[in-house]
């Protein structure tokens, strides 16, 4: 965190989070879907990304958070790991490229709790709010096995 | 000429891969004997020239190039020298040993264009080598002096004092031959038969055959998706252009795949070493047949089959083939023939690994597998022969009576079966005792771009690979409710006679069933020797599949085995139905489909005699009669306790009464009857046990098709009786249950 960096950023219900854009391959509008029955509970589906399967992750079910409300459909955040294995994160609304300094980084705040503490590699502080950075590496192994439904 | 014409029409196959490994093994022995003069006592080195030499050597000898093999002959014998520290490495060797290597080089250039290896001397070459080889020259430190400007560019005159500079200058142009082909060929042929075999055939990168495999895979799913989209048009300029891409992008998959298919041999030539090293170990005498070694497969899934076999043939011969003195006695020739054959069948290849030995005796199976603590012997009892034989492929059987270091130590077939099978593959095993086993392996042809069949279930679509599919049976009205029976809960089928154990897909997907089926579609599917038939909502079409790996997140979900883009753009799971069967049903569908199949095969089966009796509302049991000692009805009031027990009186002893429908689940129909009906059964020593059952309808004497649909405790499984489905009641396991209760 001591470089200079670009995130994307993005909101998930009240939350403002960011991934380094050197991580991310795309953003895309929504798109439909194959549900994937038996599946963790965070994979929304698969989506076919010019031929390339991707899988969908939802970041409300991953954050614990009510699903989106009304006809508000979610946007695709496609990021590629070192795996070269793409997932996309389903996010609220898209936002700007915003350009980090590293002093104003600093871990998570102790007051964050539940499953976004495990998420979130720390905060930078923006002039208005505070602007969480997402573990993506976390973020892809985050299995919530879909006990519940199965 | 002399040489007779070798090759009839161009060079064949063998010569032809002969030269392509020479010239490089040749460019590759130019090296490293220059390495060699700088590192002269280099042991890798020289072994490593030696081989090459000896290598060319074998092969011309074989394809009989006289003067090939006569030259390499001599400088196999001054390389082997060099090796054994026999004779120093002095740069006047090296240059005639590089010598040598042009000269080969010259006859291999006369082999390609003409076929016959020419008038290329090679007398020279060989008297300078047969030199070396004087003991008193070489050794001598004097000629070290005498060949110190052997480093010089002009060695060959200098050292070589006799006939040294002649081979250089005949090796000089190497196709002298080529103008006499020339005379009667246009130049273009000309040009065509100056092409060296080096030229023609390139080596390339697995990775990029790889890549552009996953390219064509992307072009089979545009494609597949604009021919669907233009197939709804009416354009027909752009459906012309469609049919063509269609063609074209056929064509291309499979030369691509083509270039990815190397013959089954590239596995099997090391085998009649394993083989002969092993029947040495064994003592066994043991002759390879092998059939059909051209058959081409992926090159991934050779790299796969690659050990499983392997370990097939060591198993064969380890266990399969008896010791010489044992075959004689049994009137079988000393020597043991194992035979692999490979072939194409229904786009699958079959590799089939037989002997003609010992074969697998059932009993010693069984008997290892009870004492392996593999099954019970109550199990055992029930199984058929081939299901006996089939537990070798368990994890834990061994039957070799010690550990070998070739086998036995009980890892071994199973993971030969889970090996294949990760590959979309089959194994499965015939034996017979005295004749001997074949183990006979499917594999598809390729992994990557598979024909499936697509099917829909609750709006979305899934792909299962036409590998697992035996057959589509679709139930419609009336049939589609009455169709159905079940056995103990479990939904069955009965297909031509045998019972079809039914798995439901939207169960298995934990989805909603549908509100109502007008119609029944089941997907017959073979898995791990498993028949099932799968419910699906509706079958759709067949297509060739593009299979993609599924991503961590759900990659564990065993019910899928990969996902794929269907031609309408949309993203399908491609289900696993090994997967399937297995979560769906454990052992009771292998089971079923084991006895399935054997009585599909063998029609062996006894008629048996069997009592009939009911319980609860409908349901039928049938005893066997051996297990019948008396039929008695009992009023009652003649009931009695004892302990916990119900009691009567029997012939001057107590008589202990076993309610078979409530033990069994089954409920009672008549439980304020005035009367019991009781089957008196009495098991070898043990006090005799009366069954109480609702009414005994009829003794019946019937061939038991026994299906172990239903099968768990007390029960052996169901079969169709009378017409009926007829749960087989296993009296003594029955009896044994209330014991410990």
């Amino acid at each position: 965190m001591n470089q200079p960096r670009q995130l994307c950023t993005f909101t998930v219900d009240d939350l403002y989070l960011g991934v380094d854009v050197m991580e991310v391959q795309e953003v895309i509008r929504y798109q439909e879907m194959t549900a994937v029955p038996l599946a963790p509970e965070v994979v929304r589906g698969l989506i076919n990304l010019r031929g390339q399967i991707v899988t969908a992750l939802d970041l409300r079910r991953m954050l614990n958070l009510p699903p989106l409300e009304g006809d508000e459909l979610p946007t695709n955040v496609v990021i590629r790991d070192g795996a070269d294995e793409a997932v996309s994160l389903l996010v609220d609304q898209i936002g700007d490229v915003v350009d980090t300094d590293p002093a104003d980084f600093e871990p998570p705040p102790p007051t964050l709790s539940g499953p976004a503490r495990e998420l979130v590699l720390g905060a930078y502080k923006l002039p208005h709010t505070l602007l969480l950075v997402l573990d993506t590496e976390r973020v892809q192994n985050s299995q919530r096995p879909a006990a519940a439904r199965v | 000429m002399s040489d007779r014409p070798v090759f009839a029409d161009g060079l064949d196959d063998i010569a032809q891969e002969f030269l392509i490994e020479s010239y490089e093994n040749l460019d590759e022995l130019d090296r490293a004997l220059v390495a060699l003069e700088r590192e002269p006592d280099s042991q890798p080195l020289l072994a490593s020239v030696f081989r090459t030499i000896h290598t060319i050597k074998g092969t011309s000898g074989f394809l009989a190039f006289n003067r090939l093999e006569a030259v390499t002959h001599v400088g196999e014998n001054v390389l082997s020298k060099l090796r054994d520290g026999e004779l120093a490495l002095t740069p006047q060797i090296t240059t005639v040993l590089l010598q040598m290597v042009d000269t080969v080089r010259a006859l291999l250039a006369s082999i390609e264009t003409t076929g016959v290896e020419g008038d290329i001397d090679v007398d020279a070459v060989s008297a300078a080598l047969a030199g070396c080889l004087e003991p008193a020259a070489p050794l001598v430190p004097a000629p070290r002096d005498e060949v110190e400007p052997a480093a010089a560019p002009e060695p060959v005159a200098e050292i070589t004092p006799e006939p040294a500079p002649e081979p250089v200058a005949v090796v000089e142009p190497p196709a002298p031959v080529a103008p006499l082909l020339a005379e009667n060929s246009t130049d273009h042929d000309e040009e065509n038969a100056r092409r060296s075999v080096a030229d023609s055939s390139i080596r390339v990168d697995v990775g990029l055959l790889d890549q552009l495999m996953r390219m064509v895979g992307e072009l089979v799913l545009t494609r597949n998706q604009v021919v669907q989209y233009v197939g709804e048009t009416q354009h027909t300029e752009l459906q012309r252009a469609s049919q063509r891409l269609n063609l074209i992008a056929t064509e291309l998959q499979e030369g691509v795949m083509k270039t990815r298919m190397q013959p089954i041999d590239q596995v099997w030539s090391r085998l009649p070493r394993v083989v002969r090293d092993l029947g040495a170990q064994c003592g066994k005498s043991v002759r390879l047949v092998m059939e059909g070694r051209e058959t081409e497969l992926d090159r991934t899934l050779l790299e796969a089959v690659k050990d499983p076999l392997t370990h097939l043939v060591r198993n064969a011969i380890d266990h399969g083939l008896e010791a010489p003195e044992v075959r004689t006695a049994a009137g079988k020739p000393a020597e043991g023939t194992l035979s692999l054959r490979a072939y194409h069948e229904g786009g699958q290849v079959v590799v089939e690994v037989g002997d003609d030995g010992r074969g697998i005796d059932p009993a010693k199976v069984a008997a290892k597998a009870i004492e392996n603590g593999l099954v019970s012997r109550d199990q055992v009892s029930r199984m058929s022969e081939r299901e006996i034989a089939d537990l070798v492929f368990r994890p834990g059987f061994s039957t070799a009576p010690a550990v070998s270091n070739i086998s036995g130590r009980g890892v071994g077939m199973d993971v030969v079966r889970t090996n294949i099978e990760k590959i979309g593959g089959t194994v499965d095993l015939a034996s017979e005792i005295g004749m001997g086993t074949t183990v006979r392996v499917r594999i598809p042809l390729t992994l990557a771009i598979i024909p499936a069949l697509v099917v829909g279930q609750a709006g979305d679509t899934y792909a299962i690979p036409q590998a697992n599919l035996l057959e589509l049976v679709r139930l419609e009205g009336e049939a589609a409710e009455s169709g159905i029976e079940h056995v103990a809960g479990a939904p069955v089928y009965r297909l031509r006679g045998t019972l079809l154990p039914l798995v439901y897909l939207d169960e298995q997907l934990g989805l909603p069933a549908p509100a109502e089926r007008e119609a029944l579609n089941i997907v017959v599917l073979a898995a791990d020797n498993t028949h099932f038939g799968l419910v699906v909502e509706e079958i759709r079409d067949t297509q060739e599949i593009v299979v993609r790996p599924l991503s961590r997140q759900i990659k564990h979900v065993e019910t899928f085995a990969g996902a794929t883009i269907t031609g309408d753009g949309k993203v399908a799971l491609i289900l696993d139905v090994a997967g399937i069967a297995q979560r769906a049903t454990h052992q009771t569908v292998a089971a079923t489909a084991a006895r399935m199949t054997e009585s599909e095969r063998s029609r062996t089966t006894e008629t048996t005699r069997l009592l009939i009796c009911q319980v609860g509302a409908d349901r039928r049991l049938a005893l066997p009669m051996t297990d019948v000692a008396r039929l008695e009805e009992f009023s009652v009031d003649q009931v009695e306790k004892a302990g916990n027990a119900d009691v009567v009186q029997y012939r001057g002893d107590l008589l202990r009464l076993v309610h078979v429908g409530p033990l069994l689940g089954m409920g009672s129909a008549n439980a304020d009857a005035e009367t019991y009906s009781v089957v008196v059964h009495r098991h070898e020593n043990d006090a005799a046990v009366g069954l109480v059952v609702d009414s005994i309808l009829d003794v019946i004497e019937e061939e038991v098709v026994l299906s172990a649909v239903g099968a768990r405790r007390g029960l052996a499984g169901s079969a169709v009786l009378q017409s009926r489905v007829t749960d087989i009641v296993d009296v003594p396991a029955l009896v044994a249950a209330t014991q410990e209760n």
